[in-house]
């Protein structure tokens, strides 16, 4: 669908400083009993959100006031792995994160949060244990997270590039979709399907 | 990624063959390719979405009979006559019927004989073949890279994209051949291969890439020990896994339902023999391990890369020199109630889960009943068995594997993914250590503070018999 053009955002930081943070722990399969994409949200990290007697857990970090409004979360390495569900940048963005830093990114993840908006930003190992710090010092200090310029700008003044998928990139920053770059090239689905017959019939 | 050069110029891997033959169009300006998708396969949960997708721009569903649907994610797998209890599931699973039934695609629903999870029933029904792109809003896509096919898990969105246009925007990918040469002792199985490699690579070791299975005993084992071992490749990193079609890949494939027959079985045999790889095609990463090394495995941790031989001692998080991965072993571990250096054999448990789409298929089952036979599951453990589909259900009570798992104790249900996920109310109580067939050890994968051991179907009923984590070897 649609979206608006985004290029740029600058938000304190939310802090996860864990490796191979995974899809289930992001949303729970409980939840993907949903036939909607909204509302999520509520449900991002539930399991470490919440007590086993429902209430939220205050030492987890999503729950503390500080952090409500932040956009950018700060992650361990293999951000995102496991399962394909798109909920899980659907969670992401309803909760309001628009880029996640990491030092890798599971691939279906990757390819689902660029679909959503949602920032991929890669860095090198020892750059991610760099920022981790400057936000451990400084809680509060602001990150700009810059698609239209491929950087990554700290609260120290440093400057780290990042590369996002070029498409993809041009796709945010845009505002446009994949399936309408799909169906405007409909003349050479059409040509693909003359030369190459079905495999099999479903409906046989 | 490699430039488009011509294919008589160069050595091709298998996926290297599939992506040229795929090609719809090649990307331009910095585009991806354009990828033709043969087989879209479909189940509840990550669907309603992308028909939500269509029905808003008002696009048809563009290959329905490239299409199938199925529901095994959120369904029971008790008494399929009675309504589901859970009203957000059975939500679920009347709009997949309605989306199916709006849109002309074809639904094995609840009660028909080819229901099951969706990984299961493609290859039994002779759709997933040789040299085929399938994917699926599902990760364990790769399961059906067992064929040589390139098959991979797909998002919501790509799904909508599917539907609508039975290709995807993609990029090739790289490919890493996984060697696995020797012969498995006996006890030592598929299971035990793939959790082996996941211990050595870890759960981002194949990020980017594509697995090419290959080796004499990958070669020794029958398809359905490929499907085990293809399945998780995802929980390597990579997207997709395959082994190249061989004569066990064709008799396999030939008579089933959707398989070519005639003229054009021979045609087919003969595009699917010129499939695999290239005797110098390059692969971007390797590893190559012998079979014969391996003994049966379990995961101690809460990733699918925290395994280890079965009687290893719970590794030390002091001895790991990386800061951070120090500190994803101790979580893990005050997650397991695991100590350092205590064995893990012999821990007591609560639950044995023989399914999934990694372990339930009849092979499966057999080698469960074959030791399961004349042993009865212990006092306090619950054991279910979950076939995966209806059909691998009818074999498996025709052959009275069923009367065994029932005899000993065991719960024997209906097709569905059942306690791998845990959408369903097949769970674990928070606390509740699991042996479990299936292919995901995370936090609360298999119920809210659940305690998942990952292990071969051998493993997980040596384990259901004596209620503690057990060697098979031991009751061979």
């Amino acid at each position: 669908m649609n979206r608006e053009p985004f290029s740029s955002v600058t938000s304190a930081a939310v802090p996860m400083p864990r490796n191979d943070i995974d899809t289930d722990q992001i949303i729970p399969a409980r939840f993907l009993k949903t036939v909607n994409r909204a509302g999520l949200g509520d449900q991002l990290f539930f399991d470490w959100r919440y007590l086993p007697d429902g209430s939220p857990n205050p030492e987890f970090v999503i729950n503390r006031p500080d952090m409500a409004g932040r956009a950018i979360l700060v992650a361990g390495d293999n951000f995102g792995c496991g399962s394909s569900r798109e909920h899980a940048p659907w969670a992401l963005t309803a909760w309001g994160i628009r880029a996640v830093i990491s030092s890798s990114f599971a691939d279906i993840f990757r390819s689902n949060a660029l679909k959503n908006g949602l920032l991929p930003v890669a860095v090198p190992p020892e750059e991610l244990l760099r920022i981790a710090s400057i936000i451990e010092a400084e809680p509060d200090a602001e990150l700009t997270v810059d698609l239209e310029a491929s950087e990554l700008r700290l609260p120290d003044g440093s400057v780290i590039s990042f590369t996002i998928d070029a498409f993809a990139r041009r796709m945010i920053l845009d505002g446009t979709d994949e399936l309408g770059y799909l169906l405007a090239r409909e003349p050479a689905l059409d040509a693909y399907e003359r030369a190459h017959p079905p495999r099999v019939s479903t409906l046989a | 990624m490699s430039d488009h050069i011509p294919d008589s110029a160069r050595p091709r891997t298998i996926v290297d063959k599939i992506w040229d033959e795929h090609l719809v169009a090649p990307g331009t300006d910095g585009a991806p390719d354009i990828l033709a998708v043969d087989l879209h396969l479909v189940h509840e949960v990550t669907s309603p979405q992308a028909f939500d997708g269509l029905r808003d721009r008002g696009l048809r569903v563009r290959r329905p009979g490239q299409t199938l649907a199925t529901v095994d994610h959120s369904i029971p797998t008790t008494d399929r006559s009675l309504p589901i209890a859970d009203e957000i599931a059975a939500k679920q699973v009347s709009r997949l019927e309605q989306n199916c039934a709006e849109f002309g695609i074809p639904l094995h629903g609840i009660g028909s004989p080819h229901q099951g999870i969706v990984h299961v029933i493609g290859p039994e029904l002779g759709l997933t073949q040789p040299g085929m792109t399938i994917v699926c809003g599902d990760s364990h896509t790769a399961t059906h890279g067992a064929f040589g096919a390139l098959a991979f898990g797909i998002g919501t969105t790509e799904v909508e994209h599917v539907l609508a246009t039975q290709t995807l925007l993609q990029r090739r990918p790289k490919t890493f051949e996984v060697r696995v040469d020797g012969a498995l002792h006996p006890g030592v199985t598929a299971k035990d291969i793939i959790l082996s490699l996941l211990s050595r690579i870890g759960v981002g070791g194949g990020t980017g890439h594509v697995f090419e299975y290959g080796g004499s005993a990958i070669r020794g084992l029958g398809m359905e020990g490929r499907m085990t071992i293809c399945n998780m490749s995802i929980e390597g990193g990579a997207r997709a896994g395959l082994v190249a079609p061989d004569d066990t890949t064709f008799d396999y494939v030939a008579g089933k339902p959707h398989a070519p027959h005639g003229a054009d079985w021979e045609a087919a045999l003969e595009r699917w023999r010129a499939l695999p790889s290239d005797e110098d095609a390059v692969h971007d990463r390797t590893i190559s391990f012998d079979a014969g090394e391996l003994t049966p495995m379990v995961t101690y941790g809460t990733n699918p890369g925290m395994g280890f031989p079965i009687t290893d001692r719970i590794p030390d998080p002091a001895t790991m020199a990386d800061a951070n991965q120090r500190t994803s072993l101790e979580h893990a571990l005050a997650y397991m109630a695991l100590t350092p250096g205590e064995p893990i054999l012999g821990k007591a448990i609560d639950v044995v889960f023989v399914g999934s789409c990694t372990n339930s298929r009849i092979s499966d089952l057999r080698e469960a009943a074959r030791m399961l036979r004349g042993r009865r599951v212990a006092d306090g453990v619950r054991m279910m068995v979950v076939p995966g589909s209806t059909e691998v259900k009818r074999q498996a009570e025709a052959e009275g594997l069923s009367t065994v798992f029932i005899e000993a104790g065991a719960e024997w249900r209906e097709a569905g993914c059942s306690m791998c996920i845990a959408m369903n109310g097949d769970q674990l109580s928070p606390g509740q250590y699991s042996v479990s067939t299936s292919n995901r050890n995370f936090e609360g994968r298999q119920g809210k503070g659940g305690r998942t051991f990952l292990a071969s179907p051998l493993t997980a009923v040596a384990s259901a018999v004596t209620g503690r984590l057990s060697d098979p070897r031991t009751l061979l």
